[in-house]
């Protein structure tokens, strides 16, 4: 069975909210939109989006890692939030296990958000309907797109490719590998969602140079440390061979 | 949670709805084991009335929760997985039965009457258990996730409609108003001890789901920058009740008092005088209470997306 799904890399995530942008360009003129923003030149704006970036600190100044977090839906395995949908406008595609909303017959109820434990659905103000992270169902299948295209927007528009696409259930698929090489995790596995979304963690890249790699290790001639050694400020072989 | 005042209305007054009527036909019940069918015409149609009443209002309470009431009639469609739709099903029918009862006591059908009755009785009953389960079954709400949310639902309100069964038989079937005031007065003492058993489990639940799990971050301190949005969200909205912890505490004494406390108090003195009119203001007391503690109810309930909205900048 095919689960796609979003793998986001946190120790490449800058915070640009380029993700946030294009999702909201994208959806809001897709088949998901409008996404509509209520007062959003007033003092008090507020809007919908399927895609946020919050912005973490961790530790305690100085040892203090700045993490951004991208969020949105996590179109979990085990969904708590279709369920209890009384309408059946909240379900979940057994094709590519995508967690959709059917904006026709949404009663605004607000049931499935209070259910979801990530936040990850916001009721449209001026629809009243729930709306959510729709992977960008309608790109990502659409075969009149080139093939490099039919990715979800914030995949796509995201500078430092720290988001992926792809089936997590497809073991030599990019974001399985990611998920199964790089440390991806789930967020509150405590409820048992299962969420098809990963992270994966932060790391520090330490330079590791050995003593090898200076010295040659495997000396056979012994010819290293023969030859007088050049000062520093002596002409390198590139400046004498400038042609 | 925020507090909605339409799920408050709703849940409150589709409560003393049903306990009015399961007080009305308790007392059918037990008049017909007596073999005798003694209850006077006026007090049950007044009651039946009284108990359609309380579940109209509430269920026109729940249309301002929908954000497209023009569409409540899909939400009967998902009944094998959700409450809410279960819910849906159980309160029409409910309110139909109960009032099918009405007529055929009025009719004078009081055999047929019985037999409605008991699956109006039945369906209050599950609608209780729908209603509670709403809410209990979403795990991660800790303080709702619970056999106490349920069970709270039915004590609160049965004790609300007998009380409101004590103050009506009190004009209208004086023969039955002190079983009905000692009814009300033990299920207000039993509610008020499974309500204060929730309050004190509440107070010592301890969150599962920590900063450290909502971002998966092992470290002791995480403490949010930005939460993507500067002027607020559907999530800060929802989520959050917004009140002071000053209002918070007075809410709670205030459902302790009015809810429970007032009405014993009250109901006590019914029984103790016989004047009507402290049996008459108990119901009103306790209806005002509960819906104070339905507030708080939400109010307290702590949700696990309130971790990833912890501060603006
Ligand atoms: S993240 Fe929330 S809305 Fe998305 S599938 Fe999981 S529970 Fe449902
Ligand atoms: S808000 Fe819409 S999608 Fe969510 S539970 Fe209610 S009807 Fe279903």
């Amino acid at each position: 069975m095919t689960q796609l799904a979003l793998v986001i890399d946190l120790n490449v995530c800058v915070g640009c909210h380029a993700c946030v942008t294009s999702c909201k360009e994208w959806n809001t003129q897709g088949a998901a939109g409008p996404l509509s923003d209520l007062n959003p030149y007033g003092a008090d704006p507020s809007g919908t989006f399927f895609n946020r970036v919050q912005t973490f600190e961790v530790g305690e100044f100085p040892n203090t890692q700045t993490v951004h977090f991208p969020k949105s839906c996590l179109h979990c395995e085990d969904p708590p939030c279709v369920p209890v949908c009384p309408t059946g406008a909240s379900y979940k595609r057994a094709g590519d296990g995508i967690v959709l909303v059917d904006y026709d017959k949404c009663i605004g109820c607000k049931y499935c958000a209070w259910a979801c434990p990530y936040g990850a659905r916001e009721l449209d103000e001026k629809q009243k309907v729930m709306k959510k992270c729709t992977l960008c169902v309608d790109r990502i299948h659409d075969a009149s797109l080139p093939e490099r295209d039919r990715k979800p927007a914030c995949v796509l528009a995201c500078p430092t490719s720290a988001r992926l696409f792809g089936d997590i259930h497809d073991p030599a698929s990019e974001v399985a590998t990611a998920i199964r090489e790089h440390g991806g995790y789930a967020l509150m596995p405590e409820w048992g969602t299962h969420p098809a979304n990963h992270y994966l963690p932060r790391r520090k890249t330490e330079f590791k140079v050995r003593e090898e790699d200076l010295q040659r290790y495997d000396n056979p001639l012994k010819v290293d440390g023969l030859l007088p050694k050049p000062a520093t400020g002596e002409p390198a072989l590139d400046d004498v061979t400038s042609w | 949670m925020h507090p909605a005042w339409s799920v408050v209305l709703l849940t409150t007054l589709l409560g003393a709805g049903q306990g009015l009527f399961l007080a009305l036909y308790g007392a059918d019940l037990y008049d017909a084991a007596r073999g005798r069918a003694s209850l006077a015409p006026l007090f049950v149609a007044a009651a039946v009335l009284g108990s359609l009443a309380l579940a109209g209002a509430g269920l026109a309470a729940s249309f301002f929760h929908l954000g497209r009431p023009e569409r409540a009639w899909r939400s009967a469609a998902m009944w094998r997985t959700s409450w809410l739709s279960r819910e849906v099903i159980a309160l029409p029918l409910f309110m139909a039965l109960a009032a099918g009862y009405g007529l055929a006591h009025w009719l004078g059908m009081l055999q047929g009457a019985l037999v409605v009755g008991a699956a109006a009785a039945l369906a209050a009953l599950a609608l209780y258990v729908c209603t509670g389960m709403i809410y209990a079954c979403i795990k991660f709400l800790q303080e709702w996730a619970s056999p106490l949310t349920v069970v709270n639902f039915l004590l609160l309100g049965c004790a609300s409609g007998l009380s409101a069964a004590a103050a009506l038989s009190a004009w209208l079937d004086p023969e039955f108003a002190r079983a009905y005031a000692i009814a009300a007065l033990a299920a207000t003492l039993a509610a008020a001890a499974t309500r204060g058993t929730a309050l004190v489990r509440n107070a010592r639940l301890r969150p599962r789901s920590t900063p450290q799990t909502a971002i998966g971050i092992k470290h002791p301190r995480i403490e949010q920058k930005a939460q993507g949005a500067m002027g607020g969200s559907f999530n800060t909205h929802e989520f959050f009740h917004g009140a002071s912890r000053a209002r918070l505490e007075t809410m709670k004494w205030g459902f302790v008092a009015a809810g429970f406390l007032l009405p014993a108090m009250l109901l006590a003195a019914a029984l103790g005088s016989a004047l009507p009119a402290f049996a008459a203001a108990a119901f009103p007391v306790q209806l005002a209470g509960l819906l104070a503690e339905r507030w708080y109810f939400f109010a307290e309930a702590q949700h696990p997306q309130n971790l990833y909205y912890q501060s603006t900048s």
